[in-house]
């Protein structure tokens, strides 16, 4: 399976604090891969690295087949950039800042109208080509910032945590572009806080934290590791709490409101089973409630699994 | 990377700057009334007051063009600072283009800006009386000298943009810069200062490229000594001013867009 992007022992720090800890990580040629953690988890430095902004201190990696350190500027001509903040020029308008970003890509005279119409007839700009960037909304200013992506087909393209901040319409419409591309063939690296995002648009997820690779795989296997749905359950006392606390394994406990969250594939027969168990144990549960995993419960799983690994070896 | 693009991505630097200038109609709009204020605040309400040995209009001419040029890299410094700061300087970098047409933008753009406020000084200068004595070879002179300045000028604010942490800091900039002519022979003659001010006055960079003009349209200069060498004096403190602005502007470029 050939490969886009390869990361190998790439470590980057800050002033004497590891944001990048031998990160090594592989996107196939054409797939979509997710880059899932919390914010300061290291994914916009790791983006900004191998768009060749940043060098790292250690390790290595080739995009599109150049090296980023012996061959920046072939990584430049091979990627496209669409960082936190749309990179557009608030002051030019949708069509000035489309054909500013194809002269600077050296395209012909003539094809750079030609594209520039044709991009914002694509992204659905064409209504809005003549007036300045700062006022569209942020939906369109993202929209705005994936056309300019576009100019010239990227082998890979980087968007960096793209919906943030966007109204949940807007989210949507970058979501559909997104997933145009990807159908399109173009290899993608996503950042995102969104587990949802992730599971929406990515084929492989790769979880960052404390700048280490916690997990990798697909959303389904990730969500595996901590089933699919929570299960909140409240007890009436102190007493009950503890006897669940000895016969669960939750991904989170609030004692002071006698709360336990246990993972569960969210089937009522699992439910069922589950209240029961605890009934026979004489720590029947007061107050039962279901929700859908967060990313914070993936985290906080996969944290406490470590954390576990840790004492275990000591 | 060849001439030709690189002298491509430079023009497109250049549209976009300028066009960036002439959207701000704010800021294009105190940069035009400015000179025109000042020169009337100057030669109507302060001039009669002072005593330069001839007209005030006469004298005053090249202090209001660096009095505005200051305003003017001031408004450089802070498009630099506000560029560092948006998410287009990234994408501008990890594009295969000459990274420093960025610069080469603003810069051409800072020209253009502060030649039209210059040419209007020149011209709301005439209308109040100013009366060169210069035949079109010292114009010319005068013109290079100007350029030479605001060149220098230019460079030092995007130095100081690319250094400031937010516009608001690069912001200050221009009030800094528009203090310091006030210490040179720009406004009244060194003779006149107390003895403190007029060592600053005699040994700042303002006071030689401010007699320079001056002796090139009037025929002598507020020091007494010759136009020719405060020219000296004058374009030596320019291009030390341009080489350190521009080395340590490129270095910054490369290192604060980095971070």
């Amino acid at each position: 399976m050939p490969y886009t992007v390869t990361v190998s022992g790439i470590t980057k720090s800050f002033g004497g604090r590891f944001v990048l800890d031998h990160v090594d990580l592989a996107i196939e040629t054409g797939s979509v891969l997710a880059l899932l953690g919390p914010n300061g988890a290291g994914k916009t430095t790791l983006v900004r690295i191998l768009a060749t902004l940043i060098r790292p201190d250690a390790g290595t990696a080739a995009v599109a087949g150049h090296d980023l350190l012996a061959d920046p500027a072939g990584v430049r001509r091979s990627i496209s950039l669409t960082g936190q903040h749309a990179a557009v020029d608030d002051k030019l308008t949708g069509q000035e800042n489309l054909e500013m970003m194809a002269r600077l890509l050296h395209l012909p005279r003539r094809a750079v109208r030609d594209r520039a119409a044709g991009l914002l007839a694509t992204f659905g700009l064409e209504e809005v080509r003549h007036r300045r960037v700062g006022t569209y909304s942020g939906g369109m200013k993202r929209r705005l910032d994936l056309a300019i992506s576009m100019i010239e087909r990227p082998e890979l393209v980087f968007l960096d945590e793209p919906t943030t901040g966007l109204d949940p319409r807007s989210r949507e419409q970058v979501w559909g572009t997104v997933r145009d591309l990807a159908d399109d063939g173009v290899t993608i690296l996503l950042t995102t806080q969104y587990l949802e995002e992730a599971d929406h648009l990515a084929d492989t997820i790769a979880m960052l934290d404390h700048g280490q690779v916690v997990a990798r795989g697909t959303a389904d296997q990730l969500k595996s590791n901590i089933g699919t749905e929570v299960v909140r359950l409240q007890f009436g006392d102190r007493e009950c709490y503890d006897c669940a606390l000895g016969q669960l394994e939750p991904v989170h406990a609030e004692p002071r409101l006698h709360i336990l969250e246990v993972a569960s594939n969210g089937s009522a027969a699992h439910v069922r089973e589950l209240l029961s168990h605890l009934e026979a144990a004489g720590a029947p549960a007061l107050k039962v409630s279901i929700r859908r995993p967060s990313l914070d419960d993936v985290f906080l799983s996969l944290t406490a699994a470590q954390a576990a690994t840790k004492e275990l070896a000591r | 990377m060849s001439l030709a693009y690189a002298l491509s991505d430079a023009r497109v630097m250049v549209t976009r700057s300028t066009r960036r200038s002439l959207r701000d109609p704010g800021a294009f709009f105190t940069a035009l009334m400015l000179p025109i204020i000042l020169m009337l605040l100057f030669v109507y309400v302060f001039g009669g007051a002072l005593n330069t040995g001839g007209k005030y209009a006469d004298y005053v001419v090249p202090g209001l063009i660096v009095l505005c040029a200051g305003f003017g890299a001031g408004t450089t410094a802070v498009a630099v600072a506000t560029d560092m700061t948006n998410g287009i300087v990234d994408r501008f970098r990890s594009m295969p283009i000459a990274s420093s047409s960025i610069l080469i933008g603003h810069i051409v753009a800072s020209l253009a800006r502060n030649l039209i406020a210059t040419t209007l000084v020149l011209a709301v200068g005439l209308a109040v009386g100013w009366r060169p004595t210069a035949l079109p070879a010292r114009w010319i002179a005068a013109a290079g000298m100007i350029v030479l300045f605001i060149l220098a000028l230019s460079w030092l604010a995007a130095a100081v943009g690319l250094l400031a942490r937010s516009a608001e800091a690069a912001n200050s900039f221009t009030v800094v810069l528009m203090f310091i002519p006030y210490v040179s022979t720009a406004f009244v003659p060194a003779r006149t200062l107390p003895a403190p001010l007029r060592l600053i006055a005699q040994h700042q960079p303002f006071t030689p490229i401010v007699e320079t003009m001056r002796g090139l349209w009037m025929g002598h200069t507020s020091t007494g000594a010759g136009t020719g060498h405060e020219a000296w004096i004058a374009i030596a403190c320019c291009a030390a001013i341009l080489a350190i602005a521009v080395t340590s502007a490129s270095w910054l470029f490369r290192h604060r867009t980095s971070a």
